[in-house]
């Protein structure tokens, strides 16, 4: 019975970790129609800037939180001028593959040369390390917490996407461009918003995530299949899908690794694989279609 | 630019080689086949410091000889390029010897390929017992999971430790480990009571602690190798509760590995390893070797055991070339002449054993604790003259 319990509180928290991650990329895959691979790199540059605030800086674990955050999108969103809107739209998804392959390698090598290939760490604030009593099991705070930023991320954007002007706007520029535009809407800095919106969600994983994906130069290349997988899974552009994605395969996969250890990442991919072939879309089908 | 740079440095260095080289003398070179980018470029880095320090130590020359090291990147494992580097080295770069082979399906790769060329290989870390068997011009200047679990086994029965869980990555060493721990403690009247294999990507290792939980063991034997698993690792176990619960964590000291130390933090202190190097190593070689190495890098945080088994590696290979006396380096001969051959080294007094051509060294029982503000193995416990248990023994 433990150890039931075990898996779902732990997969739990693993799909969340994804959940936090995957959502941005679903965002702006669903939403801007841009296969941006770069999104793991984004992930790990909050990491490090997070890493570096606390330990070289010494600021606590909140501010260097935000200050991750509003960092890596500070630094990505010139990228966005100068790069991803000359990609936007799904004419030509192959230049987006290789643009952001492209930059995916240049991020890791940057970091690299930064900061050197050893593991970085970001320190937790007492409160957050330890264990709290869950019921029958006692799980580490640090994973509550996790869960608990999961589902406020959860509730905040579809709040965000669903019932604001914002999203509501947003939306319309998706669907038909010209029209938008020519009903006044700013289609160019809906634009500007939703990538930032991307990256900072994937900063925000990457600090979130950084005790279960730890921060090392490969990371942005490491885990993408991961994050691309729960997007695949959910359906792009669609916030519940993603979430339904990143626990159903969060939990999958640690039931996997403690019932059957030798078969490694078999049910991961099994489950992949089979969800696909039911719902080729995704769970959700997202707006693109 | 770059390249009109390139070519005048080129024509410097050649011109300088002729005007500077004296009848007789010759360059041998020496080609190192390691991951410098990629996840596993900490492997790289220490290689090549390890041997930029012996070189700055003992010169690049050898008589009248000059030692040239010529590396090649293999980011990870993978066996095909690793034969492909070796190939492109002996043929093209001409090299008179290969080293470095971070990881056994490399070092294995290439055995036939330095039998056929008559050059010893000497492997600065791959860690499974069965390379040494695969050609008579391996040696290995590292440490094997047999000599590092067998020493260790018996501490823990001694302990009055009576059942275990093995906790391994899933390929060569941490099989090897795994076999080495079951042999020993079983052997001691302990009992493994789960024999866990991790998928060697794992990230989340939440569930392996459930399960090691579940079985009730006192205590967990790990291995993984030195990277970011073994954060994640390390974390999950006091996470968890493991830890606080009285559950005692053992393994070979790649989980505690000195540049990993600081970003490991708390979560392994008081932890006991065992291991052939650690950078408190209490001798006066080793006092000497880091403060050599804070002279020439800067700070000595990133010293740790692969930077050792290189800078021995390049000794072996002063001596090989030494002992060849100027003549053309017979691969064979060469390893012939080294077998035996006693040195102390920073870890403390080494012998290349004449039949496995295996380092047996002392083994220390390590324990995590804070010196002087800043985490270190510190040793507990010396095992004297371990030898490979593994060699010919481990199929």
């Amino acid at each position: 019975m433990e150890s039931i319990f075990g898996i779902a509180v732990d997969g739990i928290a693993y799909g969340m970790i994804l959940f936090i991650i995957s959502v941005g990329l679903s965002v702006t895959l669903g939403l801007m129609r841009v296969v941006n691979l770069a999104h793991g790199a984004f992930a790990m540059l909050g990491g490090y800037v997070a890493s570096y605030a606390a330990q070289s800086v010494g600021l606590p674990y909140v501010a260097a939180l935000i200050v991750a955050v509003a960092l890596t999108v500070l630094a990505t969103l010139p990228l966005e001028r100068l790069l991803y809107r000359r990609i936007y739209g799904s004419a030509n998804e192959l230049s987006q593959v290789l643009l952001t392959i492209g930059l995916t390698f240049v991020i890791v090598a940057g970091i690299n040369y930064l900061f050197g290939p050893t593991l970085k760490r970001i320190p937790l604030p007492d409160l957050l390390t330890g264990t709290v009593a869950l019921g029958p099991k006692a799980i580490p705070t640090h994973r509550a917490f996790v869960i608990g930023a999961g589902a406020a991320t959860l509730v905040g954007l579809w709040w965000l996407l669903e019932r604001t002007d914002f999203g509501i706007r947003l939306r319309a520029a998706v669907d038909d461009p010209a029209m938008a535009a020519a009903l006044g809407i700013r289609t160019e800095r809906l634009y500007l918003a939703t990538f930032a919106l991307g990256t900072g969600l994937a900063a925000l994983g990457g600090v979130l995530g950084a005790e279960l994906l730890p921060l090392e130069p490969y990371y942005a290349i490491r885990y993408i299949v991961l994050f691309l997988a729960v997007v695949a899974v959910g359906g792009a552009g669609s916030i519940f899908g993603s979430a339904a994605a990143a626990l159903a395969l969060g939990i999958i996969d640690t039931a996997g690794k403690y019932l059957i250890p030798n078969f490694g990442e078999f049910f991961f991919y099994a489950a992949l694989i089979l969800i696909l072939f039911r719902w080729p879309h995704g769970f959700f089908k997202g707006r693109t279609a | 630019m770059t390249r009109t740079l390139r070519n005048a440095l080129l024509g410097a260095a050649f011109g300088l080689a002729l005007a500077a080289g004296p009848a007789g003398a010759a360059t041998i070179k020496v080609g190192v086949i390691a991951p410098f980018s990629g996840p596993f470029a900490m492997f790289g880095k220490t290689f090549k410091d390890g041997i930029a320090q012996y070189q700055a130590e003992h010169g690049q020359t050898v008589g009248a000889d000059t030692v040239e090291f010529v590396y090649r990147d293999l980011e990870q494992a993978n066996p095909a390029q690793a034969k492909a580097l070796a190939q492109e080295l002996i043929v093209k770069e001409r090299v008179s010897f290969l080293a470095g082979f971070t990881f056994t399906p490399d070092a294995l790769a290439v055995a036939p390929l330095i039998d056929e060329a008559n050059i010893p290989a000497v492997v600065f870390n791959a860690a499974t017992s069965a390379i040494t068997e695969k050609s008579p011009r391996f040696v290995r200047t590292s440490f094997t999971l047999w000599q590092n679990t067998v020493p260790l086994a018996e501490h823990m029965a001694k302990q009055g430790i009576r059942t275990a869980v093995t906790a391994v990555s899933d390929y060569g060493p941490g099989l090897d480990g795994e076999a080495a721990f079951k042999a020993t403690f079983e052997k001691n009247g302990g009992k493994v009571a789960d024999a866990i294999r991790m998928p060697l990507k794992s990230t989340d290792f939440a569930p392996f602690m459930q399960r090691i939980k579940d079985t009730g063991a006192e205590a967990v034997y790990a291995f993984l190798p030195a990277g970011p698993t073994t954060l994640a690792f390390a974390k999950a176990f006091a996470d968890n509760g493991l830890k606080d619960k009285g559950v005692r964590l053992f393994g070979p000291g790649d989980i505690t590995q000195e540049p990993d130390l600081p970003a490991l933090g708390d979560a392994v202190l008081g932890m006991t390893t065992s291991f052939h190097y650690s950078r408190a190593h209490d001798s006066a070689v080793n006092k000497a070797f880091l403060a050599k190495h804070k002279e020439l890098f800067g700070n000595d945080d990133t010293a740790t055991f692969t930077t050792v088994g290189a800078y021995d590696g390049t000794h072996v290979i002063y001596q090989m070339i030494k002992n060849a006396g100027g003549g053309k380096i017979d691969g064979a001969k060469a390893v012939e002449s080294v077998k035996g051959m006693s040195w102390e080294s920073p870890r403390g007094p080494v012998t290349i054993d004449p039949d496995s051509r295996h380092v047996t060294q002392t083994i220390y029982l390590r324990t995590v604790e804070k010196v002087g503000g800043r985490l270190e193995n510190v040793e507990k416990a010396a095992f004297e003259k371990q030898p490979d248990y593994g060699y010919k023994l481990a199929k």
